[in-house]
Order: structure tokens, then sequence, then C-alpha cells
């Protein structure tokens, strides 16, 4: 039998009909017409601009915050996006050249862009609230509101009433809503800024005590590339997971894959749960319990002294505070980090592997094998993922693990790398000026909730704000632009929406987004965004795709769906409203700002083409970085006296002066240590807290699953049934609470209580639950949360330097759920 | 003539993306998966001193259809819908033929055949057919960021990279003969095993 080739167009004729069931065709149908006839059986043409039933693509972008950058071509016929595919690369078989392959959620941008969750329309909130109640309005009406409330705000209160919230569904875009929102801000007088991410907080904060200020932590400038583990034969990582975090194609995955092949490295990755990078990577795999690196990196100290294995020399070289002879005048006798380790300071506890594996779960045998194949290694590669540092003790255990390649000589050198992430290199590419803001202060990004509820209370040395002694008003107008986090990202959701809910406290709340988001639920005034594939832009290669580099040109696939606008073009009306809009545009429309940005790109990189020749191009500009030229503290290494850091000694502070400065100056919580010294700290909720643990006798941690990034596209049930959200439970834990695979589990504490499934794993270390993080928050009327967002049961309690998020420290229980 | 896929499950991370970017070539309903991505895996916890010690292993496997050599479906099906093409040995269902039986489903050891509850007839897996014939590789082996999925002749594929292909979960392939050839994750399991088992049920 032979019927070959019968059936030639038959999915994409059947497109529409097919979307049904995916919940795209409620919204085009609003909108479109269905054509009778959906194309002949005519190949891909790929001409720009072609009439009916012919295919077009254009090059787009995923503008999420995985740290890569994937662009995408988007194929299209009569104005609907029909699929989508990878840009072309050079040459697949060559590292540098090849393709920048998305991964499942590049690859689900039709979904999403269609998904009915979509914002069609502008909105006014008409029920309380929170409560996710709207009416329709014009666009004239609510530019009219807009400008209204900010005129009211700025005449009320002054522009520090004014805080632009923290928010990553656009990443990358360089000229969308992200930065102009800014500039308009700016030209109307300001705004309060954060600092810090949810991200990255307390690692940022801390790595410049260690080793100087930089001007890219992301980059090269402190951070070996990848690329360098074609030199190693030990690869140690901390609570990293690149095969989930970084899994672009054209990034840190691919790169990592690339050095290892070259290399045959050894990979051990220590983590509570066995993670994706684990199984990739063929690692020997370290359960370790939650809040416990810094204990781990201590007893390996411990070890190596013992063992005789330190260069002593090397690291009274280098250092400062690694011994008594090494530490700053005036610091108190044995308050070094090695009479930390030896028991000699004030807690008299010798850092044994013994003292560590009751703290970390890792067997005594197996912390002293591992500190002799780290000190035995020609070059090993040692770094950290974030969520080590998102803990509530975060600050000192990001610092235990950058100060453990240093210890052991292995920085400076070929294949090495200092205990961060990992480097990349981004593609210059201009961008669309901000102007500078008037207002000078700026907030932890995790104190917002704190500066509305209480906000003139928060000091310099209270909260960490900057730029100012204290605030003199608190948030009146959060501008909340392709973010979810006031209503999904922030911890302990039930306090939040206390927080809120109260309108004599934040008085107006914009949110404009692409999708109804937990978040947008909150807003006053709701604006619908377009997506990627509507507007166009200019972007590179985002901050951690690696050593690969590239610059793309976005072009609008498809025309802005229902009555959703371009960003800038809404701002342009607000700024004519309140009379600032010469100042706002400088005359430009927004093609006119992409071309100018291009230009100004090009005038830096004359090889560049001109831009009409760009048009249709996508990837305009590729290249890879040289990895022997970064990395991370050679010059240093090589030349300690000529190239000093930017450290007050021009040293390695293993013991920070500046440090026991601040404990001293700043006021801290009773129950918050700040030590000068990398130090492990028992943590509020952390596997020392036995009253906690009583009560509540699990640890959670959350975790980036592939299903999703952050919030971005978890709502896809196309991504939901290839990889869906669960609680990792491991069976023995289970067991005792008669919990089977699948079923419906309620994970609670006292802040608040959420539903999903469990996934029962040997994957994660006992005594430990792990919920991906960015599920969309919904709760039922009890208050319970079924979307099975993990902030319901996160803390607010800022950690004691960056006053940053600790949303993987958190004590809980769970039980099956007897519906 | 007849084409097969190389699965290297030493190197895949589990992502999805082949699973996700065939649904969306081929515009597939929530529910019918023609790339399966496994999660097999297993191992045990023991206390002692307090101290856990595991002997924990996973891998992933991501299978399509393996347009075997002896496909059960096709010898199962009463109505000559399902076939294996006489030019590249690729199997696929003629919908405007099945009936919806479903028979060639109960039959395949391996999950490929889906039924489609729209149309009431059987789809899966046509190895990307006509992307195929303009010189393409099926949308899966073209997307996998990690290139670890090859699509080719099986005889060069077997020149290339050897036989393997009776790995846990999947059954021997003696049965079917599928066209497929896997390179081995190390902690990798033979058909049969009993010590591990497949970790992710609702995403297969």
């Amino acid at each position: 039998m032979d019927n070959t080739n019968k059936p030639q167009n038959f999915s994409r004729r059947n497109f529409l009909q097919k979307s049904l069931l995916v919940g795209g065709a409620a919204a085009l149908m609003n909108k479109f017409t269905m054509p009778l006839a959906y194309g002949q059986a005519d190949l891909p043409a790929k001409v720009p601009f072609a009439g009916e039933n012919q295919e077009t693509i254009s090059y787009s972008a995923c503008l999420v915050n995985c740290g890569s950058r994937c662009p995408l071509k988007v194929h299209v016929k009569n104005d609907i996006i029909t699929k989508i595919s990878s840009e072309d690369g050079i040459n697949d078989a060559i590292f540098g050249q090849h393709q920048i392959r998305p991964c499942l959620r590049g690859r689900a941008v039709r979904w999403r862009t269609y998904n009915p969750e979509r914002l069609k329309f502008p909105m006014l909130r008409v029920g309380k609230r929170g409560e996710g109640k709207f009416k329709r309005i014009s666009w004239d009406e609510a530019t009219d509101i807009l400008a209204s409330k900010l005129r009211h705000t700025i005449d009320t209160y002054g522009n520090e009433a004014i805080f632009y919230q923290y928010g990553s569904g656009t990443t990358g875009a360089n000229l969308s809503g992200r930065g102009m929102s800014k500039r308009l801000l700016n030209t109307l007088g300001g705004f309060v800024d954060y600092h810090g991410t949810y991200s990255d907080a307390q690692i940022m904060t801390i790595q410049p005590y260690l080793f100087g200020s930089t001007n890219n932590n992301y980059g090269t400038q402190l951070q070996s590339l990848f690329d360098q583990i074609k030199h190693s034969d030990l690869v140690v990582m901390f609570g990293q997971n690149i095969a989930e975090t970084r899994m672009s194609g054209g990034g840190q995955v691919t790169e990592l894959y690339h050095a290892l092949a070259e290399s045959n490295a050894k990979v051990i990755i220590i983590d509570p749960r066995c993670n994706d990078s684990v199984v990739a990577y063929n690692a020997d795999w370290i359960p370790i319990r939650p809040g416990t690196d810094a204990a781990l990196v201590a007893a390996i100290s411990y070890t190596l002294i013992q063992e005789n294995r330190i260069d002593e020399e090397m690291l009274a070289k280098y250092c400062v505070g690694w011994d008594s002879q090494s530490l700053p005048e005036g610091a108190p006798l044995n308050s070094d980090y090695k009479s930390y380790i030896l028991g000699l300071g004030k807690d008299n506890v010798a850092k044994t592997p013994e003292w560590a594996e009751k703290l970390t779960g890792i067997s005594a045998q197996r912390i002293r094998q591992l500190a002799l194949e780290i000190s035995d290694a020609k070059a090993a590669w040692i770094s950290q993922g974030w969520g080590v540092q998102r803990t509530q003790t975060g600050e000192h255990a990001a610092r235990a693990i950058m100060t453990l390649p240093i210890m052991t000589g292995h920085f400076g050198r070929p294949g090495t790398n200092i205990g961060t992430w990992g480097g990349s290199v981004a593609y210059p590419v201009a961008g669309m000026p901000t102007l500078s803001n008037p207002v000078k202060v700026t907030i932890p990004v995790f104190m917002w909730t704190k500066a509305i509820d209480d906000g003139e209370s928060l000091t310099a040395k209270n909260a960490f704000i900057k730029g100012k002694d204290k605030l003199d008003v608190g948030i009146k107008f959060l501008w909340n632009y392709a973010s979810n986090v006031i209503g999904n990202q922030h911890a302990d959701l039930n306090k939040t929406h206390q927080i809120l809910a109260d309108e004599s406290k934040c008085e107006f709340i914009l949110v404009w987004d692409t999708h109804m988001t937990a978040s947008a639920k909150y807003a006053d005034l709701l604006l619908p965004d377009v997506s990627g594939v509507e507007t166009s832009d200019l972007i590179n290669n985002s901050y951690q795709s690696g050593a690969y580099n590239y610059l793309i040109r976005m072009q609008a696939a498809i025309k802005p769906l229902w009555e959703n606008r371009i960003t800038y073009d809404v701002l342009t009306d607000v700024a004519e409203k309140l009379n600032v809009k010469d100042a706002f545009t400088e005359g430009k429309s927004y093609q006119d700002w992409i071309e100018l940005c291009y230009e100004q790109t090009r005038a830096n990189n004359p090889d560049l083409p001109t831009f009409t020749k760009t048009d249709g191009q996508g990837v305009i500009d590729r290249r890879l970085a040289d990895s022997n030229e970064h990395i991370a503290l050679k010059d240093f290494r090589d030349d300690p006296i000529n190239q000093p850091l930017k450290t007050p000694s021009g040293k390695i502070e293993l013991y920070s002066q500046t440090l026991a400065n601040i404990a001293s100056d700043w006021e801290l919580d009773e129950k918050d240590k700040l030590y000068p010294i990398p130090a492990y700290l028992p943590a509020i909720e952390g596997v020392e807290d036995v009253a906690g643990l009583e009560k509540y006798p699990l640890q959670l941690t959350g975790y980036h699953t592939k299903g999703h990034c952050h919030s971005s596209y978890a709502n896809l049930p196309q991504l939901k049934e290839a990889s869906a959200d669960a609680v990792w439970i491991n069976p023995i834990d289970a067991e005792k609470r008669q919990i089977k695979h699948g079923q419906l589990v309620e994970v609670y504490n006292d802040r608040g209580r959420l539903y999903l499934p469990a996934k029962v794993t040997p994957r994660i270390i006992p005594g430990v639950l792990a919920i991906p993080q960015g599920a969309w928050a919904k709760t039922n009327k009890d208050g319970v949360d079924i979307g099975g967002c993990i902030n319901r049961l996160t803390s607010q309690r800022p950690t004691v330097l960056a006053k940053g998020n600790p949303q993987h420290t958190n004590l809980v229980d769970v039980k099956l759920l007897s519906l | 003539m007849q084409y097969g896929f190389y699965i290297n499950s030493a190197k895949c991370t589990g992502c999805k993306t082949c699973q996700v970017s065939c649904k969306d070539e081929k515009d597939t309903d929530i529910g019918t998966k023609f790339r399966r991505v496994y999660e097999y895996g297993g191992g045990s916890w023991q206390q002692t001193n307090g101290l856990w010690q595991n002997n924990t292993f996973a891998y992933y496997l991501s299978i399509s259809c393996n347009h075997c050599e002896e496909p059960t479906c096709v010898h199962g099906c009463p109505t000559g819908a399902m076939h294996k093409r006489k030019e590249d040995g690729l199997v696929v269902v003629d919908q405007d033929v099945c009936v919806g039986c479903r028979y060639c489903e109960m039959r395949c050891p391996y999950g490929a055949p889906q039924f489609d509850h729209q149309k009431r007839v059987m789809s899966k897996c046509d190895g990307c057919y006509e992307r195929v014939s303009q010189g393409l590789k099926p949308v899966c082996v073209d997307s996998c960021p990690q290139r670890a999925l090859e699509f080719d002749d099986i005889n060069v594929l077997r020149e290339k990279y050897g036989n393997e292909r009776d790995i846990a979960p999947l059954p021997n392939s003696s049965l079917t003969k599928p066209n497929i050839v896997i390179n081995t994750h190390a902690h990798a399991k033979c058909s049969g095993d009993t010590i591990g088992r497949i970790l992710n049920p609702e995403e297969i």
C-alpha cells in the first residue's frame, strides 16, 4: 500500500480548528474571519509581504529572563502565526557559528501569543483591589487616567512616591516598554528605582567585599567563561543547574557540553536535588541540606589545613584575613577565617567534617574526599548557581563558595573560575537613552512592600536604601511594566495582598502586561502590551549566553492583536497630555529610534551592514569570545602588586573590615548576624531551627523548571503537559505521609497553603521539598493557592546585608489532600 | 531505504524541546504526544548514624515512533490505514482510511500511535516525511538544543553509532525491531530492568 504525500498541507490547513482545543481560538475568533480555504499545497515562500495564503517568515526573539536570548523565525500566513522555527546559524558543526536553538519555551511562542489570557484592551478596576474585576475603557480614557494620576502623585507627594517595580517579562528588549517607561518618568522629574534583583541580590551585594567592585558582575570582568572548562580536570558546582536555567542551544548549556567534550573533566554537583545537570553531565551528585553550603566549605577548609594542603605563602600574597598574620589592623584577635575554621574564634567550634556532616547531611568521609579531589585537581572550575544565595543567610553562603577556589589556589589560571556563576560576553548594542533620573534614592528590590506599608521607617542603616539617609515618603504609585512581582514572584503573597488591598497606602497601581497575570489582578489601571512578535526591536544575546554573542533585529511578524498598541506610542500620548512630548520623543517615531540605535551600534562596528540591508536578516552579526582572555582574576594572580583589586586593601578580603564596620554601624535585627568572614550561619527556618522544625519538619526550596521561565510561559497547557509543576518529595518522606506519586497534596506553613501534585522521586534529599517557582498564583475561596505558587509559603524577612529575598528558606509540612 | 533515529541519551537533558517543537509543527492537541521524553531512574535511600546514603540514578530517553522493521501496529491494523512506506520505511497512518479502533495503540510497545480525540482516528509521528522529502530533518532533530537527536538512513546511523537499542524503559528490540540507535547514558539499564521505573508517567 502506498498513498504517500497525500495530506501534504493537512496540519496547516487545520490550524484554526485545532487551535480550538489549545485555547487560542477564543481569542482568534474575535479578531479574524476564518479563511474558507486555508492554503494550497505550496511550499513555504520566503518572500516578504506575500499575499493571501502565502507564508512569510519574520525574525523575532524570545524575550524572557532566562539569561540567554534566542532568535525565532516566526512563520505567518494571513497575519496568523503558523509555527516557530530556529534561525539558520552559519555552520552548526562549528561551535561559535552554530544555530541558536530555542528551548521548549521559545518554541511555544505561537501559543503564548494567542493565549486566551492575553490582555486585549485597556481596563479600569471596578471591584475591590486584587479582586480582578475590570471594565473596558478606551485608550484615550486610559492615557488620561495615567497622566492625571502621575500629575496628582507628583503634585501631592513628589516624585519619590513613584516606584518603578522590578519586572523581567521583556528582558533584553532594548527599546520596548522597560526603558521607555523610565524615560517618561525621568522627563517628569524621576522616580524611585530599585537596586539588586530577585535573582541575585545577595551574591551581587557581597561579591565586591571579597573581590572589589567591577562594572559588570554578570560579565567576564570577574567570572571565567564556561569555555575555560576545556582546560579543567574537575568541575564543582554548588546549586547550579545550567541544563535547566540556561537552556538555550545558543548559550551556556551548549558551551559547557562543548568544553567538557574537550577536557573530559569530572563534574560534581552539590544540590538538594539531583537536578537535570547531574543527569546531563553525568555528574557525581552530593545531596546537601539547603542553607548549609558555608558549613561544607568550612569543613573542606578544615580538611585542607589538617592535610597540609594550604599554600600559606600564596594566601599571604593574595589575601587579607586568611590567618591572624594578615588581619587588618584593629581586627579582634582570632577573627580571621583560619582561626574560625580551627575553632579558635569566638564560637570555639572546630569546623571538622564531623561537625559539618550533622548540618549538611553529607558524610564526613565524602567531605574529606571532596576536599582532596579539589586539592588534587590541576585546574578545578568552581562555580555556583544563584539558588544558594537566595536564602536567609545567602550572602555568607555565596561568599564561602567564592572563598573555596581562593583557598585551593584554583583562580586566575586556565580552567578555573572564582566560585561565581561563570561569565558571559554581551554584544554591544546601543539602547534608547532613558535620560538621567533626578531622584537619587533607590531601595533594595525586595523592600517595596515595606516601602508601601511603612515607607518613612526605611533608612540606609536599617533597610539598605541608597542615595539618601531615609525615605521621606512611602510608595503611593506603583508602575508595573512586564512584571509579575506584586501578585506572584514576591514573597509571602498573603501578607502582600493585605498591604496592596489597603488603598490608603499605595494609592495607584498601574499594570502593563501581555497577560492577565496574578499581578495584573491588582491593577487599578490595566494596559495591554504587544508581545515580542507584534513589535520590533534591536537586541543582543542578553546577560548569560556565554562566549557566543550576537546582535538580532526583531521585526514585527504580525500586526498588534486586538487593541494592543506599541508601548512607545502609548507613552507618547501620555507625554503629550503631560506636556513633555518633545522631551520624551525628541521628534522621533519608534522606528526612528530603532534605526538610530542601530546606526549608533554600527558606528562602533563599521563592518555591520547598513540598516536597510538588515531587513529580514534576523541575526545580523555573531561572534565567539576567546575565553583565554576571560579568566577571572588572571591579571591579579599574575601581578598582584601592579594589578590590585578594587578592595580597600587591594587584595582578596577573606576578612572584610568594611563588613565589620557595617555590622557595628547598621541597625540589624537582633537575630541577624553579619560576619567579616564567610562563616556558616544558622538560619531562621533552617536546619538548626529546632522550634521551627518541630512544627514544620520539612525544608522547602524553590527551583527553576524547564517548563517556564520564572512566571513567563507558566500558563501554557502545551508546556504544562511537557513539564508538569509538582512538589518533589523523597519516597521516605512520602511514605511517612502515605503520599503516592501524582496525588494532590497540600503544602503549608503559618504563612499559607497550596495544592500541587506530588512528584515522589529519589532525586531529592529526604527532609526537603522542592517546588518550581513561577507557577501562577490563584487562590480558592479558602485562600489556598490552587495554582501552586510557592510564594504563598515564602517569607518576607529580608537578608542581613542585601535586604534580599530569602525565598528558598522555608519550613513547611505536606499532607495528602482529601477532597 | 529505511530511515531511523539516533538518540543520544548521554547528552539528553530532558528539556522536551523535541516534544514541543513537534507539537508546534504538527499542530497536535493537548494530550497527543508524537514524541515523549521518558525520565527513567531509581535508587534507594538508607539512613545510617543519621546520615543518608543513596544510589540514585536517572536518565532521559526521547522516543517517538521507531518506524520498526516489524511494526506490530501495521500488522494489527484491520483497515490498512497504518502502513509502512516502501520508499523510506516510515510508518504512517492514513487518517482517511483509519476507523479509530485503536488496535495499533494497544499493540505498540512504545506508545507511538496516538488517538486523535477530535477526529476520532489515530495519529502518530510520520518521521516528518514531508520535510525529509525537501531535504530537511524531522523538526524534533532540528530543534534539539543539545544536538542529541539525529535522523538518517538507519544503516548510516548503525555504522556511526552501533546497534544499541535494548535500553529501559523500552522493551526488548526483538519484539518489533525498532529502527533506532541509542547512545547510552552512563547509568542506562537494559530493557526489562526492574531496579528503576519511569519517574514521569504524567509527562509521557
